[in-house]
């Protein structure tokens, strides 16, 4: 008996479509989010993560009713992040269903908001999101970017991954800067440097082009993997995931 | 397989995502409600207790809302309740967070406590030893079910002989998982959020009302 490995698929969600680019740029529209939340959970996906990548007000809304509107028919987490920056948005977020937020660069400018949060909702509702890539000047070698990437905050992400969990956070999303968008395969001497820093789940994220991408990541030290790109258009599927999960030998659901 | 007609309370006492509860029982054909009202949670065919969080402050919701007495009374006429996670821990005698010892509803004897494994929060699909013979489970003995926690019960109510108990394991720890005793059951796992084996055995609990 033990945890099964969780998949994830992203909805990278702008002005309530779903959007994927190489590296968060050129955006391609990839559908509906209520009909590819609905098809991943028929797949087998374990949890849905929505990331709001709006700027906009109206875009903000619009995903809140997203994330209303998959709670209805999808009985599985959902997780949603982007533009998190207060305990107020995490109430909203909740009461239209979410069951976990993640926080990124509002906590990177103010880290009280990590406490602020789990002190009222529990730590299990708090995902940080690192989106790291090598960077030879910090200690580690990796550093934290916001930006989806174009820009340095300037912090050592081990560091400030082991922080956050001192914080409160319940989970850990890594984000590979340096493989996001490449397909080449998870970033593996990433997942086992901050694996060996936290204690706390962490979701791999960044670099699935194959089924077969997806035992390495565990065996580097991830709980659950995330992808978005390759599930959208299809490359490969929630199942066949499973599949090369389950033949190297993890446990899946 | 729906069970009409049965009316649901979700208890509402500023604890977790209500919603996701409401939705996943309104799905096994229950008309349900969501609210703290003392007389529709009395008199409801079944009560549901959610809870999101830390034990203590669940308590201090659950109390604000007389939700102890309310237990107690139901569960004194043979009326079921069934508790999903932190509403699981309530129905237990105490709950030790950082050293504080919080009192809980007393239902049942055990210490709602850390788990000593290394990777906390318990987070994801995990398997139950299921009692043989748990209606609960009744044709998903087998299925995985979303676990998300900290704390949890690791000794058995022994002096509850017909209390059907089972457990899971995480990571080098065994902690109960789902409780059924007579009008009370619950679990430690979110039914409501572990699909169509959640789904199941909502409407197997539906199905005892």
């Amino acid at each position: 008996m033990s945890l099964a490995v969780r998949v994830i698929p992203c909805l990278d969600v702008h002005d309530g479509r779903v959007v994927k680019g190489v590296n968060f740029e050129n955006l391609r529209d990839a559908g509906d989010p209520v009909e590819l939340g609905g098809l991943y959970d028929a797949e087998g996906a374990d949890e849905l993560t929505f990331l709001d990548i709006s700027a906009s007000v109206e875009g903000r809304a619009t995903t809140l009713d997203v994330v209303r509107r998959t709670a209805e028919t999808v009985f599985i987490p959902l997780t949603v992040g982007g533009g998190i920056g207060s305990v107020a948005d995490v109430d909203t977020m909740l009461r239209a269903g979410a069951d976990k937020v993640a926080v990124n660069t509002a906590a990177i400018h103010r880290p009280e908001l990590i406490g602020e949060i789990t002190r009222r909702f529990g730590n299990q509702v708090l995902v940080l999101s690192v989106d790291a890539r090598r960077e030879p000047d910090q200690p580690s070698g990796y550093g934290v970017t916001t930006h989806g990437g174009r820009k340095s905050a300037g912090l050592d992400a081990l560091e400030w991954a082991r922080r956050g969990v001192d914080l409160g956070v319940g989970e850990i999303l890594l984000n590979s800067m340096d493989a996001d968008g490449t397909t080449g395969g998870f970033d593996l001497e990433m997942i086992a440097d901050v694996r060996a820093v936290v204690d706390v789940p962490l979701i791999a994220s960044g670099g699935a082009g194959r089924a077969e991408d997806f035992p390495p990541a565990v065996a580097a030290g991830a709980d659950a993997v995330l992808a978005a790109t390759i599930f959208h258009w299809r490359t490969v599927s929630v199942a066949e995931v499973k599949q090369a999960l389950a033949a190297a030998g993890y446990a899946v659901r | 397989m729906t069970v009409p007609g049965r009316r649901v309370v979700v208890l509402d006492y500023g604890s977790g995502n209500l919603r996701s509860a409401e939705r996943a029982l309104a799905a096994t054909g229950s008309s349900v409600t969501v609210t703290a009202d003392r007389r529709a949670a009395l008199e409801a065919d079944g009560l549901v207790v959610p809870g999101v969080g830390a034990f203590a402050a669940c308590m201090d919701g659950l109390r604000a809302v007389g939700g102890d007495e309310i237990i107690a009374e139901r569960v004194a006429h043979d009326r079921p309740v069934l508790g999903i996670c932190v509403g699981h821990q309530v129905l237990f005698s105490a709950g030790v967070e950082h050293g504080e010892r919080t009192p809980g509803c007393g239902r049942w004897p055990g210490v709602v406590e850390q788990l000593r494994s290394t990777r906390l929060p318990h987070m994801g699909w995990n398997t139950v030893d299921v009692t043989p013979g748990s209606r609960l489970f009744a044709d998903v003995e087998d299925e995985r079910f979303y676990f998300v926690h900290s704390y949890g019960v690791r000794a058995a109510a022994d002096d509850r002989p017909d209390a059907a108990l089972s457990w899971t394991e995480h990571d080098g720890d065994t902690v109960l998982a789902a409780v059924e005793d007579g009008p009370l059951s619950s679990t430690q796992f979110h039914p409501e959020k572990s699909g169509a084996a959640g789904a199941r055995l909502l409407r197997n609990w539906v199905a005892t009302l």
